[in-house]
């Protein structure tokens, strides 16, 4: 497995915000496309995370979902528009998420996290499917949202949203660097390699891998809510398998060389998709397929050793 | 799609060029989403694709009868861009807007996608027809002070309360009830809607079993197996596409149809897949006025005709939902008699336009959404052995639908105040 | 009484159809440590494929008993083509890879193969449903049920004897459990892995297949039907522990029973009934319930 270097961190993520200003400044179609796998990109990094100490979450949606109906929720049905407020309560209520499933769920590995997960966040597929007063699968819509008491025009909307998922984008993944440099973050990668060796040093394999699960909870919940935000349209199938497995496959697809590297295998995945629309409206599955395997078999570190290539030649 | 929608635009364009009538004008965009993939591509996706083809086809040679026998769109010719539902319906709308920049939006058949991409076509201004979808909740609560978004097709709010009328008024006991709906959005409404109904019109139903399967389940026996065991008398289901018809696979065979008045809200549309495994007196409904309960008119028979013509098949409602989608897209630009989406707009508000399916009437969603009757039927085969509809009754757009102003559920709470039926 | 003889009957018919659905994706996983989510395009082949070749055996004209050879030729046929065209055109070349990056590229060629089956026969249903009522009905109770499923019920028990019987008692078999113990040394007493590995490809590929060649005569084959099925079948082979023939059995027994009580007894909750199953057993037993032991490596 490809080692992260993360003195260089810093650096990619200021490429990923030099990126995001130039983005500002792209068709509206594609920066709103920018923006939603921004959104899914933090997903897709706290599943990258989880992957780094073994665990290979197929429901990280349900913490997508959580927080993306925390806001919808609050916003339409108890009048809370505050942007600032919603987000840190699809935090919030993703962390406490995570906090409970990773107590459930720690001491699970591989295939049956993995199997877990999947089960769990198809039970909360089904009770939002079941709830018809949050619309079953049609979900719910989202109120306009406001900051601080302003309220961005229609003009404006677009530009203000963007920029508030950027701005929160490049601070998630600060955090995220910070908390991989830190001891509970470098001591993943050894849970994943071996865990009798790691409990014979001292640490809590256990205690390591349920700070991964409440980050990457956390950071999901983050893009949930920047996605109800963005879409204003919340429904089930974020939190349903095809969702969390199209994470799973961003994450294993960008490689972990990097914080950013879900993020733009987020984008360029979600781009490869639009184009296969466009291109082939009857064939796009299978468009994407190839191109999947294709990046697979040519690119087994994924697609961030193109860049770690580059830097060694 | 691209050839097909470029050799379309280069006939229009020869007819254009002969006809004397047809002004001079860039072609109009038409951006079509559909169900191009996943199991509601063949039941809803297809036949759309198709009518809309078929019709647009017909409007560029100007061969559509009377009032729309005029070339194209307002003397403009029509090109369809066809996109996928499936994928991710805002991305997508926001392309066909942004990035295309068709003239007009129409399709759409999920009730979840009508619902995201409905404030989207306020938003961005952009001239927005739902063919589909069956939530009332489009003008009722996501978006109430539409300008540039309407729907032509009625809600599916028509679908259950006809169904109870025809239960009640054929005479079935309506005792024992039993529902089988697809456990998502849809099922839930028009079981909500059916039972709703029963107490309107107070049946005095008890509610024998509810069975909800997953969407696209496709096994059905141990539902059958309890519709069975409920002796229910009366049988509701609101199943589509292959559901339906793995439905009808599974309990004919066993019996339920014979025991019990089975109705199927979009039985239509299993009519021509399964005309030998429908049981005869099995209830259909087609959704509204279409196929095989069309008024006949010369319009209706074109369609009809021209569809089967180059289709092989009779149209299924879907298809008729598209063309009269099409058409009241025409009728509102060429009374506007402008390419502006604002005065288009103004002009679809509360029009009353003709369809092969008969008179559509903008009528409710501050005249943005359009209201029509229902009419339901038995299953029969006529002398040739072709299936056909008997015991056929229709019921008005009045009788059917909520009132401007009140919601569909709170409407048939309140047990249809101000509904007008013969 | 009459709800019980249909909650017995319901869940063994739902419990049998499962296991012919799941124990491909069982066995797959057990020798080649491979997660098969393509196992639902196979599936979905499988109907096709029965749709087509039964239009065209009954505008022939031919008996209808036939129907059931053909089906059955068909389903093996079809399973071996598909199989190894799969595993020796793309899998063969990522043995020993990252057990999760193999999900990746089954659910990519999942993707491929769905929309191939799309070009090939198009968006419309197909429907094959002369075999579902050649043998009519038989009531149990005053409550009428399809021969047909009950012979499926028979079948699966059947085929899941002659594969437990295969893997004990055939040299094949036993090499194939040798291969699940341990590959390295397997490989090192001499044998031949790759031959095993493709073997069991095709036949866990042979039994999705045939679980789609089943279903197609009572249902309308549609775009999806494959997507529908991954998910149970993951349910079943995880309460049954991934690997074990017998654990496919039990956890469809267990998956068709909790589905049959819920919708007799509690029809709201149905959707939730296999998830719950699966959460429930795999709290208590995380390896599901006849997962093999294995030693932790220090």
């Amino acid at each position: 497995m490809m080692k992260t270097d993360f003195r260089r961190e810093p650096l990619y993520i200021a490429i990923l915000a030099g990126l995001l200003i130039l983005g500002f400044f792209l068709p509206s179609w594609l920066r709103f496309l920018l923006q939603t796998a921004m959104a899914g990109g933090l997903v897709a990094v706290g599943v990258s995370l989880q992957m780094r100490a073994g665990l290979v979450n197929f429901g990280q949606g349900l913490y997508y979902a959580l927080g993306g109906y925390a806001v919808g929720m609050l916003a339409a049905q108890a009048g809370i528009t505050d942007i600032f407020l919603l987000l840190i309560a699809a935090v919030v209520v993703s962390t406490v998420a995570g906090v409970i499933l990773g107590l459930l769920l720690s001491r699970y590995r591989e295939i049956f996290y993995a199997m877990l997960s999947l089960a769990v966040s198809m039970i909360l597929y089904g009770l939002l499917v079941k709830a018809a007063w949050l619309g079953s699968t049609d979900g719910f819509n989202i109120p306009s949202l406001s900051y601080l008491g302003w309220t961005p025009s229609r003009a404006v909307r677009p530009d203000v949203y963007y920029i508030t998922t950027a701005i929160l984008t490049v601070l998630a993944c600060l955090a995220t660097a910070r908390y991989l440099t830190s001891g509970a973050g470098m001591l993943c990668e050894a849970v994943a390699e071996n865990e009798i060796r790691l409990e014979y040093l001292g640490a809590n394999p256990r205690k390591v891998a349920f700070i991964v699960i409440v980050v990457a909870a956390a950071l999901s919940g983050l893009g949930g809510g920047l996605l109800a935000m963005s879409t204003g349209h919340v429904d089930p199938l974020m939190t349903n398998w095809t969702t969390s497995g199209g994470f799973v496959f961003v994450a294993l697809l960008a490689g972990r060389g990097s914080t950013i590297a879900p993020m733009i295998g987020f984008f360029l995945l979600e781009l490869v998709r639009n184009y296969a629309l466009d291109l082939a409206p009857n064939a796009w599955q299978m468009i994407l397929g190839a191109v999947m395997l294709m990046v697979i078999l040519l690119l087994p570190e994924g697609l961030w050793s193109l860049v770690e290539r580059r830097r060694k030649a | 799609m691209k050839l097909e929608t470029l050799t379309l635009g280069l006939a229009g364009a020869a007819f254009a060029a002969g006809a004397a009538i047809a002004q001079d004008g860039e072609p109009i965009e038409l951006g079509i989403p559909v169900f191009l993939s996943g199991a509601a591509s063949g039941p809803f996706g297809l036949p759309q694709q198709n009518g809309a083809n078929v019709l647009i086809e017909a409007l560029n040679a100007g061969e559509v009868p009377a009032p729309y026998d005029t070339v194209g769109i307002n003397g403009r010719m029509v090109e369809a861009t066809y996109v996928d539902e499936a994928a991710d319906p805002v991305q997508e709308y926001r392309n066909l807007v942004e990035r295309e920049g068709v003239d007009a939006v129409v399709g759409y058949t999920s009730s979840g996608n009508c619902k995201a991409v409905a404030p989207l076509a306020e938003q961005l201004e952009q001239l927005t027809v739902l063919v589909d979808c069956g939530t009332p909740q489009i003008f009722e609560s996501v978006v109430t002070d539409p300008t540039y978004l309407f729907r032509t097709g009625p809600t599916g709010t028509i679908d259950s309360v006809g169904a109870v009328r025809y239960l009640v008024d054929t005479g079935v006991d309506m005792s024992r009830v039993a529902g089988i709906n697809q456990n998502y959005a849809w099922g839930q409404d028009a079981w909500a809607d059916f039972t709703g109904s029963l107490t309107a019109l107070e049946t005095d139903s008890e509610i024998a079993t509810e069975q909800f399967p997953q969407v696209f389940a496709g096994q059905y026996g141990a539902e059958v197996s309890a519709l069975l065991t409920s002796s229910a008398n009366a049988v509701h289901t609101s199943f589509w596409g292959g559901d339906l018809e793995a439905f009808i696979l599974q309990a004919a065979p066993r019996g339920l149809f014979a025991r019990s008045a089975v109705v199927m809200t979009t039985g239509e549309a299993a009519m021509q897949r399964l005309p030998d495994e429908i049981p005869e007196g099995a209830i259909i409904g087609a959704r509204g006025p279409y196929s095989y309960f069309a008024p006949d008119t010369e319009l209706a028979n074109w369609f009809r005709d021209a569809y089967e013509a180059e289709h092989g098949t009779l149209p299924s409602y879907p298809a008729w939902k598209m063309a009269q989608a099409i058409l009241g897209l025409k009728a509102a630009w060429e009374k506007a008699d402008s390419d502006d989406p604002a005065e288009i707009a103004a002009a679809f508000e509360n029009l009353e336009f003709e369809t092969p399916a008969g008179t559509v009437r903008m009528a409710i969603g501050n005249g943005h959404q359009a209201i029509q009757g229902i009419a339901y039927g038995t299953f029969a085969k006529d002398d040739e052995g072709n299936p056909t509809v008997e015991n056929v009754i229709s019921y008005s757009a009045e009788c059917v639908n909520p009132p401007e102003g009140q919601t569909a559920a709170a409407w048939i709470e309140a047990g249809f105040p101000g509904a007008q039926c013969e | 009484m009459l709800k019980f003889t249909a909650i017995m009957l319901d869940g063994m018919n739902y419990a049998a159809w499962l296991f012919l659905v799941a124990v491909g994706l069982t066995l797959i996983y057990g020798v080649m440590r491979i997660l098969n989510i393509a196992h639902g395009a196979f599936y979905a082949i499988g109907a096709y494929v029965c749709a087509s070749a039964l239009g065209v055996f009954y505008a022939a004209g031919l008996p209808g008993a036939l129907a059931f050879a053909v089906m059955g030729v068909v389903a093996l046929v079809a399973g071996v083509i598909v199989g190894l065209a799969v595993e020796r055109g793309v899998l063969r070349f990522l043995y020993g890879r990252d057990e999760v990056l193999m999900v990746l590229v089954t659910y990519a060629l999942f993707l491929i193969l769905e929309d191939a089956v799309k070009l090939i026969w198009g968006v419309e249903s197909y429907f094959v449903y002369q075999p579902y009522a050649y043998f009519g009905f038989i009531e149990i109770n005053g409550l009428p049920y399809q021969v047909y499923d009950l012979m499926i019920v028979a079948l699966a028990i059947v085929l899941g004897i002659a594969l437990w019987f295969w893997l004990e008692r055939s040299r094949m078999g036993r090499m194939t459990t040798a291969v699940v113990a341990d590959r390295e040394i397997s490989a090192a007493m001499g044998i031949n892995v790759t031959r095993i590995f493709a073997t069991t490809f095709a036949i866990g590929t042979v039994f999705a297949v045939i679980g789609g060649v089943v279903t197609a005569p009572k249902i309308s084959v549609t775009p999806g039907i494959g997507a529908e099925v991954i998910i149970l079948a993951f349910a079943v082979v995880v309460v049954g522990g991934l690997g074990s023939i017998p654990g496919a059995a039990i956890g469809a027994l267990f998956a068709g029973y909790a589905r049959a009580m819920s919708v007799h007894l509690a029809p709201a909750y149905e959707l939730f009934a296999i998830y719950a199953v699966m959460a429930v057993v795999l709290a208590i037993r995380p390896h599901g319930l006849f997962a093999r032991a294995s030693g932790r490596k220090i």
